[in-house]
């Protein structure tokens, strides 16, 4: 590779102190909101000030407590049936990251054993799994989330279901790729001299050194995931009220945008913010443990 | 080359077959849409008389034939509930999602290469700096939730565009902005980065030795090779399209393909949502189809590779 002083200047630039503070604040910001958001979900029972679906109609579309009407009772006002949009909100926190969390597991698991199946037995096996995978992958998700949450029912189960079927097929392509680099590596072709069963080589001597990729493959896919949740909840296909979940909040404040914007805008900026941490997170990852993965 | 179209052909059609074997059962676990269509207080015979009507007191086997020896004959069957032909409900809402979808598709590619070429030319410039901002939040922030905010700062605050509905060219302001939300981003970072890496090569320092414009560098010969990229995900990008125009009808409440199979998926209409999930399956694996077959006239390998 050629360096140029150009590249050379800007490797400078980004070793200033500055740049370090700047380079760990992408790590340091985001892992604090991650773990405001695991605690929130863990503890909402004790610290949320009020149940998810206590209703209060006289207190109904209060606004937040810095507007003119609103009170400290309920921080960020209340929704159309009365409920505290705080309490709400961080109750839909649970939804969030349990689907969510369940969902990468579940892709993750499935996504890896054939994705490293496809990468190192080749052949027909590899064609077969890497034409499902092309079709999941241009698959619209939302249609095939609405048929499944309409013939199974709506329900947890369900929206993780909806959010694993295809996405497994993203990791299946990318440990493929990396499967496919460690096969004709020394030390596979030494186990397959001492004759270690290709199950036991896929296990112990391929699937440890893709672990850097999963890692971060799977931080960069909670935001994913968490996009999605909100979606199917939006389109009132997520978990069934009265549980609440950011998604349907914000379509819950869809008819009273004019008399009360609260409700759909706070919900929302919950999702941008912990997405945006995730895919921070994973970016910073990505730097520390793949250099190779980054995409400038 | 011949042998390796028929391959992918025959492949692509079974696919369907199996798509459309799925989707046909997997609408008929959701349960008896004669549930949705009668009152409670309707007799078990009026039931059986609807059924009847709408042909399901008929076995599976025999519903599967109707359905499939239709689809063949391009007959797409009846709604059940509007009681019209399928392919007349589509007519009327595939033309409401292509004025949404088409617009939003091209200024986003275009919008997309030429800030992806401007951000990866004018690195770490103001303007750089902003195009990844914008990615970064538009990756982030949920789609309907930036439709709602749009809505609620143009339409319900400074009431200047409409907050749904369809009609002149006001109500196309909110709708094809926010969709562009959903490709835009997508796009810019994967021109910017591809471009970022076309401009390291060789042939283009050999353009720039050679003594050619620094414009003629980058907006022929380097642009050239960047787009490749883009054409690659097409498929992607046709999944980001649809599950836009999903999200996005349903908030402005356009009358289109998104928010009719919505619509037809929570009142059992079989026969539509069946419809509108094999035209996008065969949309998905034709796209697919196309993008191997470009992709094998390329590079040889993987037409035996692959094979």
């Amino acid at each position: 590779m050629v360096l140029s002083v150009e590249k050379l200047k800007r490797k400078r630039r980004g070793n200033t102190r500055w740049g370090n503070i700047a380079r760990n604040l992408g790590m340091i910001l985001p892992a604090l909101i991650f773990a405001l958001l695991f605690f929130t979900a863990i503890f909402a029972n004790l610290i949320a000030p009020y149940p998810y679906d206590e209703t209060n109609l006289p207190q109904r579309r209060m606004p937040p407590a810095w507007v003119e009407g609103g009170s400290t009772d309920h921080f960020l006002g209340t929704d159309t049936l009365g409920r505290d949009v705080l309490s709400r909100a961080m109750f839909g926190a649970q939804v969030s990251l349990s689907v969510s969390l369940l969902a990468i597991v579940i892709t993750a698991v499935v996504g890896t054993i054939l994705g490293i199946m496809s990468g190192y037995m080749g052949g027909r096996v590899d064609a077969f799994i890497m034409r499902v995978v092309d079709i999941a992958l241009a698959f619209p998700g939302l249609l095939v989330a609405i048929l499944l949450a309409v013939s199974i029912g709506p329900g947890f189960f369900t929206v993780v279901f909806a959010l694993s079927v295809l996405a497994w097929a993203g990791y299946a392509r990318v440990i493929r790729g990396e499967a496919l680099r460690l096969r004709n590596s020394d030390f596979v072709l030494q186990a397959q001299i001492v004759g270690a069963s290709p199950f036991r080589i896929m296990l112990r001597h391929i699937f440890p050194n893709i672990m850097n990729v999963l890692i971060i493959g799977i931080t960069l896919n909670i935001g994913t995931f968490i996009l999605a949740e909100a979606g199917m909840s939006y389109l009132g296909i997520g978990i069934p009220p009265p549980r609440p979940s950011w998604g349907s909040m914000v379509a819950d404040g869809r008819n009273d945008l004019d008399s009360a914007w609260w409700i759909s805008t706070f919900p929302g900026i919950l999702i941008g913010l912990v997405v945006l941490s995730g895919n921070f997170l994973g970016d910073w990852l990505r730097d520390k443990m793949d250099p190779r993965l980054r995409q400038l | 080359m011949t042998r390796f179209i028929v391959i992918r052909a025959l492949q692509t059609f079974l696919a369907l077959i199996g798509i459309i074997v799925l989707v046909f059962f997997m609408v008929r676990i959701s349960g008896d849409p004669t549930l949705f269509m009668t009152s409670p207080l309707s007799t078990p015979e009026e039931t059986i008389i609807l059924q009847k009507q709408i042909g399901l007191d008929k076995s599976y086997a025999e519903q599967f034939w109707i359905f499939i020896s239709g689809l063949a004959r391009g007959d797409l069957g009846t709604s059940f509930i509007k009681r019209i032909p399928v392919a007349e409900q589509l007519g009327s809402a595939l033309p409401n999602t292509l004025r949404l979808s088409l617009p939003s598709f091209f200024i986003g590619t275009i919008l997309g290469i030429a800030l992806g070429v401007l951000g990866a030319t004018k690195r770490d410039s103001i303007l750089d700096n902003g195009v990844k901002f914008l990615a970064i939040m538009g990756q982030a922030l949920p789609g309907f939730w930036v439709a709602i905010m749009a809505v609620l700062i143009f339409s319900v605050h400074w009431e200047i565009f409409p907050a749904a509905g369809t009609g002149g060219i006001e109500y196309y302001v909110l709708p094809v902005t926010t969709m562009l939300f959903f490709m835009l981003p997508g796009m810019m970072r994967l021109v910017r980065s591809t471009m970022l890496d076309v401009l390291d090569s060789e042939y283009i320092k050999l353009a720039r030795i050679k003594g050619l414009s620094e414009r003629t560098v980058i907006w022929k010969h380097a642009l050239r090779n960047a787009i490749i990229a883009p054409l690659t995900v097409a498929g992607m990008m046709l999944a980001g399209l649809v599950n836009g125009a999903i999200i996005i009808e349903n908030v402005f409440n356009w009358p289109g393909m998104g928010k009719l199979i919505v619509e037809s998926t929570f009142g059992r209409d079989f026969p539509v949502v069946q419809a509108i999930a094999v035209i996008v399956a065969i949309m998905v694996l034709g796209m697919n189809f196309l993008v191997d077959i470009a992709y094998a006239y390329v590079d040889p390998r993987i037409r035996y590779e692959r094979g």
